[in-house]
């Protein structure tokens, strides 16, 4: 199981990379593995607010859907266009080309509650 | 998990890091880690194995069978000659269907097979519905049933079974060895493509080696362990019901599209009264076949709206791994039951159109 040691982690199963007070969001090896083939994303539009643990998105899979997560506030200021023709992204590459959203934090006090690699493998059991 | 049952090739489905799932009170292979689309691609293309012992077979004999049969089904048993294999279904008094299931004249017995989900259900109304010479015995414990489906599969299986198979007809049955093990073959299936079913009596080492067998035989096509999963999708692009989802207890065989085994004229059977009446009256709903525009995918249980108004519900959905579209299936009323109505799938709260065809969606 593929979990970066740079990125935080939600208990729903999101990962943040967090470059000053932007932050790339994207779901887990772990999630993709569960979910299976992934046929479609549907992603907020950019300058949408997001709250912290409410839906943002949702992501279909042949045999299931489940919703997306924020798994900070803030304003989504770009999207992975990339993922509207080629979802497969998120199976081939969660990490990299299968990103979901940018966003501009609201405040970076909501990091905190985050789980590092070490708790986030802990919590898929790993 | 505790009670749950394994097929005899649970431990091989694990070997091959098959995610395992309950099903029907059996821990089941969903996908494998190529996933279901590929999966799904391999059995249109090439081959695909699949391990479906979890069905039920009942073995039926006696003086009596051919006509409790007749009286328990609603296809005609009477045209069921030996060697061949009938698609039919129970119904009960009121024209709920039970189950669908395949019957199969062995000579000088039938064996019925039958939804897992169903197996217990079925089993006591048989056995409550039986009189005279008839004898019922529960097979499916010793019974292992493994499908091979796809364009490949008759060249997969003829370097390993001790007989030709290309002559056997759609819907016939022979027997055989394969591998050295003595096994039932049909040409039936579940997937639209042409493919076998082979019940074979043993343990888990006897199939294992015919599991093994048939993957050494189908290498150079490319064979595909195959999961519950692409199972799905593969009998959804053909329009195939699934009880539990397009059919049930709920449900009468024309409403669910299954005119055609239901033999009206062959007589008295459970159900048919009802089933007379319902279509006298007009019936109420009717399954139909829709194509989603987008690719957001309409799940069972999601409603069906046309100009505001709710009339139906998909029963069955997915996205089809050939169309590359969502396709689904759903009971509307009869009267907006034609191929070419537009309707609108509620998907989590958004309006997203369809319109209505007529499967199979993948022609064949």
């Amino acid at each position: 199981m593929n979990i970066p040691e740079q990125l935080k982690y939600t208990k729903d199963h999101e990962w943040v990379k967090i470059e000053g007070e932007i932050a790339t969001v994207g779901i887990t090896d772990y999630a993709q593995g569960e979910l299976g083939d992934i046929v479609f994303v549907e992603l907020p539009d950019v300058g949408k607010v997001t709250d912290q643990g409410k839906p943002f998105g949702t992501i279909e899979a042949v045999k299931a859907v489940s919703d997306l997560f924020a798994p900070l506030s803030g304003e989504v200021i770009e999207i992975n266009d990339a993922l509207k023709e080629t979802p497969e992204l998120i199976n081939k590459s969660p990490y990299e080309t299968g990103w979901m959203i940018r966003m501009k934090m609201k405040s970076g006090d909501q990091v905190a509650a985050l789980l590092d690699a070490a708790g986030y493998k802990k919590l898929i059991g790993g | 998990m505790e009670s749950m049952k394994r097929t005899p090739l649970f431990e091989k489905h694990v070997a091959l890091g098959a995610r395992i799932v309950p099903f029907a009170g059996f821990e089941m292979p969903v996908q494998y880690p190529g996933g279901i689309v590929q999966e799904h691609l391999a059995v249109r293309n090439a081959v695909g194995l699949f391990d479906v012992s979890h069905m039920g077979e009942f073995r039926i004999r006696g003086s009596d069978a051919t006509a409790f049969l007749q009286r328990v089904t609603i296809n005609d048993v009477s045209r069921l000659d030996p060697g061949r294999v009938q698609y039919t279904a129970m119904c009960y008094e009121d024209g709920g269907m039970i189950d669908d299931l395949l019957l199969y004249h062995l000579g000088d017995s039938y064996m019925m097979v039958v939804n897992a989900a169903n197996a217990e259900k079925d089993l006591l109304w048989i056995r409550d519905h039986a009189n005279g010479d008839v004898e019922i015995e529960d097979e499916s414990e010793e019974t292992i049933l493994l499908a091979v489906q796809g364009p490949k599969a008759l060249e997969t299986l003829s370097t390993i079974s001790a007989t030709g198979l290309s002559d056997l007809a759609y819907y016939a049955w022979t027997q055989t060895k394969i591998a050295g093990v003595p096994v039932l073959v049909s040409r039936t299936g579940y997937t639209g493509e042409i493919g076998f079913e082979l019940y074979i009596r043993g343990n888990a080492d006897i199939g294992v080696k015919v599991w093994d067998a048939i993957v050494d035989a189908g290498k150079d096509f490319g064979i595909a362990p195959v999961g519950l999963g692409a199972r799905d999708t593969l009998r959804l692009e053909m329009g195939f019901c699934l009880y539990g989802n397009d059919i049930d207890l709920t449900t009468n065989p024309l409403e669910a599209g299954l005119g055609w085994i239901t033999k009206l004229e062959k007589g008295g059977f459970i159900g048919r009264e009802a089933i007379v009446a319902a279509r006298s009256a007009g019936l109420q709903k009717l399954l139909v076949g829709f194509v989603g525009e987008g690719k957001s995918v309409p799940r069972h249980g999601y409603g069906i709206f046309s100009g505001g108004v709710r009339i139906g519900h998909v029963t069955s959905g997915t996205f089809s791994p050939v169309l590359q579209q969502p396709i689904g299936m759903g009971y509307v009323h009869p009267d907006r039951a034609r191929v070419g109505e537009k309707i609108f799938v509620d998907i989590r709260g958004k309006m997203v159109g369809a319109t209505i065809v007529k499967p199979p969606f993948v022609k064949k």
